[in-house]
């Protein structure tokens, strides 16, 4: 019988479809029974969102001021207090799971399990090592806490339709005060956010100016995608940082996704593995992309493009 | 002294192509170029950089890893590191042992600021500012893009995934670095010669009272699955017919 508990991430009024996703990959560990923890300023709004999630048997509650931004060395004590009585505790490998599992895990003793892609039983799982290059099955030790960050891109999100029980928790530990949030500033795009949009439009160094990635947008609003770039894009100044999609940037698992100008690196590739359908458009027939797409196309992208955008109406 | 302390792992070249072991127990690195990890090579050169700007008086670069290790604390040297701390294991630690031989130093070095990669991308597992920082009970900061130190603080933006996120931590932290933080410089000739005089310490993990090897089992390491090769239209047409064909527009 395996206890496991999911932190969730939010931003006070909406949970992360990450969360959902870190519920699914714990119902694959045998035997589980699922809690999620929700910290925050005012749960009011998250909690039942929690306790809404199939296969979820309560929802512990910790409301504090000082759990109003999702700093790690706040959460953590907190966590790990909790996790008293859990045999795993489980995260999204987002940025914000990545930053508080590992030091849950210091504080519990134990090395985490990061980006868990598959379990293969209570204490045995498949993760990506060399920027996806190889996958290793590691087995971690029975007689101790597991915690772990779960690869979002690999666990579909789990249902609605549960009725999970709402409980409130203190954990009654002292928090620090040497860090303190100052700002986040993030794309206010109206576009689906990247990580969990099913369609994506990515377009790569060849489209050669911020002015002319303006056609990628142009195709993504048509189709209601998302918008990605690839690290060359990036680095040039065409599109902000976090658009990035690849190994350095967001991995993604979209049902459909365009590179476009995209020459198909190692790193962008890790990114997509898992994406559904890959669409290739690119001017050079040898690039890497092609061997790993769906459906290729060679050409101009300057003129196959807009005239994409218009058949797809 | 206002001491800085960078961690140097040694790692495979991150342009080599990484084959698996036919036996499935590791990946091949016999005869395979061996570098610093590139995001501790950016977590150096921020180290540098504060020092340049007058704000630290040493940088001290430590590695954990095989003899070889040297040669990355010699590059290490060579961009412009003061001193080396080589822990020489043959063993592959887990990240919480990496973090606790850091911790043992930390303690002995007394650093306002321990620098760190984000992720070695060979292990790929992102945990040892984190657990450090929580070993010595100190702030921390993951995928940091910008760091200002001023008056026992510092302002670090760090990369998160709606965006920039902007912190105010007081010092000592351990902080990790991400692409964006900074361009590494160039090793110039002289330079390498140079740090051939500058000191590198060996030690044992028996002098930190750290264990070898990891509690963690590798039962296997497998190629990851490989996409099958697929069509190739000639025209937006026929990419749109397949599309809808696939049910996707």
């Amino acid at each position: 019988m395996s206890k496991i508990l999911v932190v969730a991430e939010h931003d006070g009024a909406k949970l992360n479809a990450s969360t959902l996703k870190s519920v699914t990959c714990a119902s694959k560990v045998p035997g589980a029974a699922i809690d999620v923890l929700v910290l925050a300023a005012d749960a009011s709004a998250v909690a039942p969102q929690a306790a809404a999630i199939a296969g979820v048997g309560k929802v512990l509650v910790v409301e504090n001021p000082a759990n109003k931004e999702p700093l790690a060395a706040v959460f953590a004590p907190q966590v790990a207090k909790l996790a008293a009585g859990y045999t795993h505790v489980f995260g999204p490998s987002t940025t914000f799971g990545k930053d508080l599992l590992p030091r849950v895990a210091a504080l519990l003793g134990v090395s985490a399990v990061t980006d868990i892609m598959a379990v293969e039983g209570a204490h045995t799982f498949k993760r990506p090592i060399y920027a996806g290059n190889a996958i290793l099955t590691v087995e971690v030790p029975a007689d101790a806490p597991v915690v772990a960050t779960v690869r979002v891109a690999s666990f579909e999100a789990a249902a609605q339709g549960g009725s999970a029980a709402v409980e409130k928790a203190d954990p009654g530990v002292a928090l620090p005060t040497h860090t303190r949030f100052v700002s986040r500033s993030g794309a206010t795009s109206g576009r689906p956010d990247l990580q969990a949009a099913s369609r994506v439009v990515a377009g790569g160094r060849a489209l050669g100016s911020a002015e002319n990635f303006q056609i990628i947008y142009s195709l993504a609003d048509k189709i209601g995608a998302a918008v990605g770039a690839s690290r060359a894009a990036v680095d040039a100044g065409y599109v902000p940082n976090d658009l990035q999609v690849g190994q350095t940037g967001k991995i993604i698992a979209p049902e459909l996704y365009f590179a476009i100008g995209i020459s198909g690196a190692i790193q962008h590739m890790t990114g997509i593995k898992d994406a559904r359908t890959i669409v290739a458009i690119n001017k050079d027939a040898e690039a890497p992309i092609f061997e790993s797409a769906d459906i290729g196309l060679v050409g101009d992208l300057f003129a196959i493009v807009p005239e994409l955008e218009k058949q797809l109406c | 002294m206002r001491r800085i302390l960078v961690g140097v792992k040694r790692v495979v070249d991150y342009n080599v192509r990484i084959r698996v072991k036919p036996d499935n127990t590791g990946v091949i690195t016999d005869g395979v170029k061996m570098s610093i990890n590139p995001f501790d090579e950016i977590a150096l050169e921020e180290a540098l950089r504060i020092k340049e700007k007058g704000l630290a008086d040493e940088v001290v670069a430590v590695g954990i890893g095989p003899g070889d290790t040297q040669q990355q604390l010699r590059t290490a040297l060579a961009m412009g590191a003061d001193r080396a701390i080589l822990v020489q294991t043959d063993t592959a630690l887990a990240p919480l042992s990496v973090a606790k031989v850091f911790q043992k130093i930390a303690e002995t070095e007394q650093p306002f600021l321990v620098l760190l990669g984000k992720q070695a991308i060979d292990d790929d597992n992102g945990q040892t500012a984190q657990m450090l920082a929580t070993l010595l009970d100190r702030p921390q900061a993951v995928s940091c893009s910008k760091i200002e130190v001023a008056d026992g603080k510092a302002t670090v933006t760090r990369e998160v995934d709606a965006g920039l996120e902007t912190l105010e931590i007081d010092l000592p932290a351990v902080l990790s670095v991400d692409l964006r933080l900074n361009e590494p410089r160039y090793v110039k000739l002289p330079d390498i010669m140079k740090a051939k005089k500058k000191p590198l310490d060996t030690k044992g993990l028996a002098d930190f009272g750290v264990a070898e090897g990891s509690p963690f089992k590798t039962v296997k390491v497998e190629p990851p699955p490989t996409r099958s090769k697929g069509i190739v239209v000639k025209d937006v047409a026929e990419l749109v017919g397949a599309l809808k064909q696939k049910g996707l527009v």
